[in-house]
């Protein structure tokens, strides 16, 4: 069994896996059917579509919970499609993938409609982590004021942060990498969507700056508890959950 | 060749300029002509008129005074003298009394009493030689139905109008062959520059990098237009030196690890015997793929920075708020290494940039500094600093590490460039040129100084100017 399973099998039987359907419009036919089998491996439903025109038909018809959608496609391409979904009233959320990885790029796809950006190429990790990360949004989060796992509790309106009843002070960044991670407890989030949400960098930093902040957060809030909650999943990035 | 040459020459805008201001002198000239003789010829006339009428009251004084044979005689005395002007009298029935006209047409008399008129008349000289002229005559009708005629000759004027008009004609003529010559000259020089810039163009289209455009040093607008091509021209030459380079480097530090992949690759499957082999054969291989996709990445950004096609995203922040940014990324991994990490800034700076590639290139001079620091000193610092002064911002980064040596530090912005007590070290070499190419998409300029110990990056940028919403 791999790491990533191992992990996801902690998830699954905590109750925090979500099974999503997803749609992969993507007409390189090998990378589609490893995407469909990882994402089976991962616990999802994920349908294929080969060129644009038949990914539109198929999000029309299904009710998708992610679309994973090639930027470059025959017959339509990946921005006029999900254009044209918005525009159809659809709004399932939308994983652009891409070659092109500059920010303006990004910007563009951004614009089109699409709700994420990953440049090709990827890891699958960080695909997943994306999806399930947009997947989530069907169970709208952003309306909560008070954010809690276990007993880590974050309130969004007076931003304070409590474990078991005990105040913790948080620098402002820290709060908001606590409020992110909260946010998609039970999601494995990767260090690039860490800096992309939490901090709005979209390069890669030569170090991994990244690491050094969470040690920091994991030792206001899990350092004198006997559960651990901020969890670090090699090969991928963090998860915030309770592993009872 | 010379035929062409002409045709190529009827061609220019110069030609056609040339044509146009001809035609168009020449119309004025035409007009000042007719004017000119028009205006001389009346007042000439004009004068001949005064002349003929004084004359004609002196006569009708004479007649008064004298009688008939008085004015006879007047008029006879007055014909012979030299450079007379024409007399008749004539008697009530028609004859001739007096003067130095033989005939005259009836209509001519008939019209006494009216303005004066100008008619032909013949000269008939000794030699008997007739010769015509027009005169200036009036007729005025005297008591007793007697008549006088008084003329002048008006050909002295119309000589005169004649010798106007001709020189008019001649200048117009004069002016119109030295234009075509001198457009001839301007052309044919001007048709040089521009074959000349036309022909360095072609020689650098086909290959020629080094070649540029002739200037002159005269500083007219050929020069300015060889200058600016010029400019021009440097900017592609270094675009596709940093092309060349950049397919040099590609082949040299993507190929290296590509190899080295590749025959990790086939070794594992060469050899490996157990599950744990592959898997940690294939964890490498990951990692190293990893590494390279970094590296093409990095390359990809400075190439599209260089390029200054990166649609350039520019909007108007405040840099110290950026460098307070990157600071917060950073000072944790500081505290980690050891390193003290400082913060200076003196309020807000306004800039004109791309937010996210001055964040990263500031990113990546604190990285270097943090490392460096890190390694080189007893009591390792970095500060960042944010200065504004003479209209730049600019943002140093400093550390007491083990810096750049004078002589490498020029090098040390070129891509892929590791000096030889940093090859050790993760990283592909592209920071400082990212942040070079950074600088110069934004018109200003990256600068390595000493710190004594260890490095001072100083990145300057324009400072947006005051009052510039956006």
């Amino acid at each position: 069994m791999s790491p990533l399973l191992n992990d996801l099998e902690l998830t699954r039987r905590n109750g925090y896996l979500v099974v999503m359907r997803i749609l992969v419009i993507e007409d390189d036919k090998e990378t589609a059917s490893y995407l469909i089998k990882a994402l089976g491996e991962a616990g999802h439903v994920a349908d294929q579509a080969n060129d644009g025109q038949a990914g539109y038909d198929m999000a029309m018809a299904e009710d998708y919970d992610v679309l994973v959608v090639d930027r470059m496609l025959p017959k339509r391409d990946g921005l006029s499609l999900i254009a044209e979904l918005r525009a159809a009233e659809k709004q399932v959320p939308v994983l652009i993938l891409s070659a092109l990885g500059q920010v303006d790029d990004r910007v563009t796809g951004l614009r089109a409609g699409g709700d994420d950006y990953l440049a090709k190429p990827y890891a699958f990790s960080e695909l997943l982590a994306r999806v399930e990360v947009l997947g989530r949004r069907s169970t709208p989060k952003e309306a909560e004021t008070v954010y809690s796992v276990a007993d880590l509790e974050l309130d969004r309106l007076s931003r304070k942060v409590r474990r078991a009843g005990t105040p913790i002070a948080l620098q402002p960044r820290e709060f908001r990498l606590l409020e992110y991670m909260m946010k998609n407890a039970g999601t494995v989030v990767t260090r690039t969507m860490l800096l992309e949400k939490v901090w709005d960098y979209h390069f890669d930093p030569q170090t991994n700056v990244i690491d050094v902040h969470m040690s920091r957060l994991r030792a206001k809030i899990d350092k004198g508890f006997e559960r651990p909650l901020l969890h670090t999943v090699r090969g991928s990035g963090y998860v915030l959950r309770d592993d009872g | 060749m010379a035929k062409s040459g002409f045709s190529r020459l009827l061609r220019t805008t110069g030609f056609r300029l040339t044509a146009i201001f001809l035609a168009v002198f020449a119309i004025f000239a035409a007009f000042l002509i007719s004017y000119i003789a028009r205006n001389t010829t009346e007042i000439l006339q004009n004068d001949i008129r005064r002349a003929v009428d004084a004359e004609l009251a002196a006569m009708a004084l004479q007649y008064e005074r004298g009688g008939p044979t008085w004015l006879a005689r007047v008029v006879e005395l007055r014909s012979r003298q030299p450079g007379a002007s024409l007399y008749l009298v004539i008697g009530p029935d028609g004859s001739k009394i007096a003067g130095n006209v033989e005939t005259v047409p009836d209509e001519v008399l008939a019209s006494s009493g009216t303005d004066a008129e100008i008619v032909p008349y013949v000269w008939l000289d000794e030699e008997g030689s007739r010769r015509r002229y027009s005169a200036l005559v009036r007729v005025v009708d005297l008591p007793d139905r007697m008549r006088i005629l008084v003329g002048r000759d008006i050909s002295e004027s119309e000589q005169l109008v004649r010798v106007v008009r001709r020189s008019l004609i001649l200048t117009v003529a004069l002016m119109v062959a030295l234009g075509l010559v001198a457009w001839l000259f301007v052309s044919r020089r001007v048709l040089k520059r521009i074959d000349s810039i036309a022909e360095s163009s072609r020689r650098f289209a086909a290959g020629d990098l080094a070649g540029r455009l002739e200037v002159t040093g005269t500083g007219d607008e050929f020069d300015r237009l060889a200058e600016s091509l010029n400019t021009m021209l440097n900017r592609i030459e270094r675009l596709m030196l940093g092309l060349k380079q950049v397919s040099d480097n590609i082949a040299h530090d993507l190929k290296t690890p590509l190899t080295r992949l590749r025959s990790r690759a086939e070794r594992v499957l060469a050899e490996g015997k157990s599950e744990p082999e592959y898997r940690g054969a294939l964890s490498a291989t990951i990692d190293e793929a990893d590494q390279l996709i970094r590296t093409f990445n990095a390359l990809l950004t400075i190439a599209r920075v260089e390029a200054g096609s990166s649609d350039a995203a520019f909007s108007l922040f405040d840099a110290a708020a950026v460098a307070r940014d990157v600071y917060e990324l950073y000072e944790p991994l500081a505290e980690e290494a050891g390193v003290a990490l400082r913060l200076d800034s003196d309020g807000p700076v306004m800039v004109r940039a791309n937010r996210e590639l001055i964040s990263q290139a500031l990113a990546n001079l604190v990285d270097n500094a943090v490392k460096y620091a890190s390694e080189g000193a007893a009591r390792p610092q970095a500060v960042i600093r944010v200065c504004r002064e003479g209209g730049r911002v600019t943002l140093n980064v400093s550390d007491n590490g083990v810096g750049i040596a004078e002589a490498d530090r020029t090098r040390a912005t070129e891509r892929f460039v590791r000096l030889e007590e940093s090859r050790s070290k993760p990283g592909a070499g592209l920071g400082l040129s990212l942040v070079s190419a950074v600088a110069k998409l934004h018109g200003g300029e990256l600068i390595l100084g000493d710190n004594r110990p260890g490095l001072a990056a100083a990145l300057n940028v324009p400072e947006a100017a005051a009052g510039h919403a956006v």
